[in-house]
């Protein structure tokens, strides 16, 4: 079979290049210019998957988005997707498609036994049948359910293709290159307005490549190409095909994805296969067109089913045939183009209208044609199971709720026409509230919410004339307010047919005795009855019943299904359609890739990576990384075959011993200057800062208003009005937002500027006993004597010619320095402080040995300050101030901040001296007690204490003060531990504090 | 996405901004006395008005100014934005 329904002639494809392509194995040829769906139809192939729910045999239904059930599997470049519109992608050399939704075939379906069981299938199926016992749920029901309903299959291979993101700003955007965008774009561009004009489809034109109109004595066709052409030319527009834009957020944000790849053969290197655009719009205008709506009918989901307009854009865009021996069906007089359409071709087709000897225009052409019409007439169902093979026809009564007669006529396809819906769903998605429209049975825009216009027929405007004359005057008055231009525009001449009313028919009644499904929503499975259904169980809010059936959900959106849907409801409850409502359109419009939203922001790019200025020097000397926020720190160096445990105790033991330098530029800086800075650092922190001398740093604790610890650090005073505060890595963003919120809200009248300087300063911390040893020879020209330079001393140094900063401030406890240079000399001050810290034995330790050091001593950090500790919890309390106030201090005056078995942190040792404490356990009493068991307090740090050679953690423990001496359980059911332990002091080194005075 | 009109910086996107909460709040002076009641209420009590609020943003990713918005907490229409001070 190759290619029987293609026509000898017209269309927009381009028959000179054949394109060959897969569909479940077996090869086909298309050309170039079709869509994966034209092309199969092309070659006769009609039967291309199985339904949802009752797995019946489903053929093509439209030609674009208003596809509901053409979803496949498609494999380009070795990429494979499930659920791609096979109406929408375009055929490329080596695309494979594949039927979903059935095993082992889409011609041998085994589900399909679901058809013949659906009396047991109806509404709300699986909440009445899968519901007990409860444990099979999981286990049972939902693997079975998943495979037997799957869409589908995702491919477990990584996305090899590139996704990108853009942002852009105009002054307009307009959705959709049908009359009314081209007609509005225009009229803007002239004015001098920014455009963005969005086409979904490959071509432009909308529906002017398929309806038999003339503009300005041109065709269709050719009056849009030479409006594209000239907005292509213009400096001011960016005219944008194959974007689809999808959503529409608050303030005019749009979001729109374009198919920058998909439809190449060979995509240049560095093409990225789709793009999503962040479009920021002045004022969006909606031209997304209207989508016919189908007249429901028995078996109306057969193959060979298919829209009038979808059948006839098949011809005229792309030569195919979508049947030799079509029923036109039909309730207004888009049909008969259809009809004048096949006609033209060859065809015979017969035309069922729903109306009682109508007149028009289109009638009397279709006549003249000697196109066979029968007035009064629908479809009551088709025959055949994978197609279309006859239909049994009747003449309606007066009242149209019964058949007066009824006849089974040959065919081989059923193109229907019930009118037109309006595309509303960016409109509502805008916040629109839609109004219904009596006249053309659907809903429509109402008045905006945000700055947007709905033009042309998904603004319930049908008529090409009307169209152009609004969407031309729109685009100019829009675009005018905005560029303070008027450039007038005349309205070019129209040549179109007049269509007569259409007929409120929507569905086919059933015959006496006859139970056939009659389909609503195609791509849910959801028939008439199962909407009866739902409605006799007591289901009336709109809302209810759409989740009840799951009518119009999913990546349909309800495109076709919708007012047909709402039209039952209505007429079950004798309402009116207005009275019943509608459903929430939600974005995204048409299915998005999950790579496409995704963009770049993956992998290594998931988050921007921040480096010291000593990273590689650290990489060279294999640390191996540990994240801290976007940091990368060493965690620690390994040498030889040492693992995390023996490497860090090895570094802090070095520590203790003899001298090791940490890398500490991730530490937040904060410059602070001005006149009032001593006093805006008096209110910040807790304890005093007014009598701080220059040269001198003084440690701080600062709080939230609510009185819970917010972050500690070290800040010295450079000069009279300039102080350099030190934050801890994680707080660092937060605490600058912290401080500049006091200073530009609360406090403005103190003269204090704040600015980070993290990214400026590189540092690096000396600790140790050999430490002073080490700086003197750093600094052979200062007095680094116990004297000259105490504990919490600050001088500024030379080193071998770079200006440092020098603190004499200490994490680890120990005797210890912190050298600061500008950025660019990082290394340099790193590989000096090695090269002769040689003969001290000075070694590098990353952040494990750090928390080691910092954790025997008693120091807090992170896992202390927990947003959940006050300072007395985690024994601060000497910081604070009695006498002057500070942020947060009037929260410590609360009660329960004032309780006298208040938790407090304390040290833990096991008592078999052996078994690490795994940090998050629990402290009891009783390990054995009956649950819950209560809970006395968390362990928070855990480390190996290289002085004690035993481990040892910090805890936060109720009334931690008198439990001194106790015996508990750390116990954790994750790890499955239960350790007893002795609790003591959390000074477990040096609890005088002697080392780093000495 | 909102747009945010910065008092300095002009038109951005709200990817650039941090929200500050209720912008109507002052903070109790320094040394004040002040009951439990009125504390708590300064520190936890916030109202969640439907419609016009006036909120702090912050220029995070910009200027790092605190400025004030007035919005439509139901529309997110944007009536007004202005320095402290003003």
């Amino acid at each position: 079979m190759s290619q029987n329904f293609r026509l000898n002639t017209g269309g927009l494809i381009n028959r000179d290049k054949p394109i060959e392509f897969k569909f479940n194995g077996k090869k086909y040829i298309g050309y170039e210019g079709d869509t994966l769906a034209s092309a199969l139809l092309a070659n006769g192939i009609h039967l291309i998957g199985r339904s949802f729910k009752y797995h019946r045999p489903r053929g093509f239904f439209g030609a674009g988005v208003d596809e509901p059930n053409a979803k496949m599997q498609v494999e380009i470049n070795g990429c494979s997707e499930p659920n791609i519109n096979a109406t929408e992608i375009e055929l490329v050399n080596g695309l494979s498609a594949s039927s979903q939704n059935c095993w082992p075939s889409v011609n041998f379906d085994i589900g399909a036994i679901n058809n013949f069981l659906n009396r047991f299938f109806p509404a709300g199926f699986y909440y009445k049948t899968f519901m007990w016992p409860k444990s099979f749920w999981y286990r049972v029901y939902e693997p079975f359910i998943r495979k037997a309903a799957g869409l589908g299959i995702a491919s477990l291979e990584k996305d090899k293709e590139r996704y990108e993101h853009k942002y852009e700003y105009c002054d307009l955007l307009v959705t959709g290159s049908g009359p009314a965008g081209l007609a509005s774009a225009y009229a803007a561009a002239k004015n001098g307005a920014k455009v963005i004009l969005a086409e979904d489809k490959p071509r432009y034109g909308g529906t002017l490549l398929t309806d038999d109109v003339t503009i300005d004595n041109l065709s269709g066709k050719d009056w849009s190409e030479k409006i594209i052409s000239e907005l292509k030319e213009m400096p001011n527009v960016i005219v944008k095909n194959r974007s689809q834009v999808f959503g529409y957020y608050d303030h005019n944000m749009m979001v729109m994805f374009e198919r920058t790849g998909d439809h190449l053969e060979k995509k240049p290197k560095y093409t990225p296969r789709q793009r999503l655009w962040y479009i920021r719009a002045k004022e969006v205008l909606l031209s997304t067109g209207s989508i016919e709506r189908p007249i429901v009918f028995g078996n109306n989901d057969t193959p060979g089913v298919f829209l009038s307009a979808a059948a006839k854009e098949y011809m005229k865009v792309y030569g195919v045939l979508i049947g030799k021996k079509p029923i036109i069906f039909t309730n207004n007089d888009s049909g008969y183009e259809t009809a004048i359409e096949f006609k033209k071709n060859g065809v015979n087709p017969i035309v069922l209208d729903t109306r009682e000897d109508q007149k028009s225009e289109l009638i009397n052409e279709a006549k003249d044609l000697d196109i066979k019409i029968k007035f009064s007439y629908a479809v009551i169902v088709a025959h055949g199971y994978k197609k279309v093979k006859s239909a049994t026809i009747g003449k309606l009564d007066k009242d149209k709720i019964d058949f007066e007669n009824t006849e089974q006529i040959d065919c081989d396809s059923i193109c229907v026409s019930g009118f037109w819906t309006p595309t509303v769903h960016l409109a509502s998605q805008s916040g629109n509230k839609l109004k219904f429209n009596d006249s053309i049975d659907a809903f429509v825009p109402d008045k905006s919410k945000q700055n947007e216009h709905s033009l042309g027929a998904a603004n319930g405007t049908f008529t090409l004339q009307d169209t152009l004359k609004n969407s031309f005057n729109t685009g100019s008055e829009v675009s005018k307010s905005i560029t303070k231009k008027d450039e007038k525009i005349q309205i070019p001449n129209t040549n179109e047919r007049k269509y007569s009313t259409h007929d409120k028919f929507w569905c086919s009644p059933l015959p006496k005795g006859k139970n056939y499904k009659r389909f609503v929503d195609f791509q849910n499975d959801v028939a008439v009855s199962d909407i009866e259904v739902a409605l006799r169980e007591g289901y009336r809010s709109i809302e209810h019943v759409k989740r009840y059936t799951t009518l119009g959900m999913a990546t349909d959106q309800g495109r076709t299904s919708n007012l047909n849907g709402l039209q039952l409801v209505a007429n079950v409850e004798k309402k009116i359609v207005p009275q019943v409502g509608h459903t929430t359109f939600r974005p995204p419009f048409t299915p998005v890739t999950i790579g496409t939203i995704v963009g770049r922001e993956i992998g290594k790019e998931y988050m921007p990576t921040r480096k010291t200025p000593m990273h590689h020097w650290h990489e060279k000397n294999n640390a191996v990384w540990v994240d801290a926020g976007a940091w990368k720190r060493p965690r620690y160096y390994k040498r030889g075959n040492e693992n995390l445990f023996e490497a860090s105790k090895r570094e802090a033991k070095n520590v203790r011993d003899h001298v090791g330098v940490c890398d500490v530029t991730t530490l937040g800086k904060i410059d602070i200057k001005g006149p009032d800075a001593a006093e805006f650092l008096n209110r910040v922190y807790t304890n005093a800062w007014l009598k701080l001398p220059v040269g001198k740093a003084r440690y701080g604790v600062m709080l939230r208003e609510d009185g819970i610890v917010m972050d500690d650090g070290t800040t010295t005073r450079i000069s009279e009005n300039h102080y350099h505060m030190t934050t801890t890595t994680a707080q660092a963003a937060n605490v600058l937002s912290h401080l500049e919120y006091y200073l530009q809200i609360v406090w403005p009248e103190l003269n204090v500027n704040v600015v980070s300087t993290t990214e400026q300063w590189a540092g690096a911390a000396i600790a140790g006993p050999k430490s002073r040893d080490l700086l003197a020879k750093l600094f052979p020209k200062i007095d680094v004597s116990n004297e000259a330079l105490p504990f919490m001393g600050y001088v500024e140094g030379d080193l071998f010619g770079v200006k440092a900063r020098i603190f004499r401030i200490s994490f680890s406890g120990e005797l210890a320095y912190e050298i600061n240079v500008e950025s660019d000399f990082g290394l340099f001050m790193w590989e000096k402080i090695i090269e002769i810290g040689k003969e001290f034995n000075v070694q590098p330790y990353g952040t494990e040995a750090l928390s080691t050091l910092r954790i025997e001593m008693g120091h807090v950090a992170g896992p202390e300050l927990d947003g959940r500790t006050i300072p007395y919890d985690v024994s601060l309390e000497g910081l604070v101030s009695k006498k002057k106030d500070f942020i947060g201090k009037r929260s410590l005056a609360k009660e329960a901040f004032n309780k006298v078995d208040r938790q407090k942190i304390v040290g833990l040792v096991p008592l078999d001296r052996k078994s690490s404490i795994p940090e998050g356990s629990h402290l009891v009493e009783n390990k054995n007690a009956k649950l819950p068991n209560p809970k006395l307090g968390h362990v928070s740090s855990s480390c190996w204490s290289v002085e004690n050679n035993n481990p040892f953690s910090l805890a936060i423990l109720k009334d931690g003060k008198n439990m001194i001496g106790k015996k508990l359980f750390a116990v954790s059911p994750l790890k499955n531990t239960s350790i007893e332990v002795e609790v003591m002091s959390s000074h477990y080194v040096d609890h005088e504090g002697k080392r780093v005075r000495s | 996405m909102l747009n945010i009109k910065c008092p300095y910086c002009g038109d951005r996107s709200q990817k650039e901004f941090a929200y500050g909460g209720d912008g109507t709040i002052t903070r109790p002076k320094l040394n004040q006395e002040i009951s439990d009641e009125e504390w708590d209420n300064f520190v936890y009590l916030r109202k969640s008005p439907r419609g016009k609020h006036i909120e702090l943003w912050h220029h995070i990713a910009g200027c790092r100014q605190w400025f004030k918005v007035e919005r439509d907490t139901t529309t997110h229409e944007i009536f007004r934005t202005f320095k402290p001070e003003e």
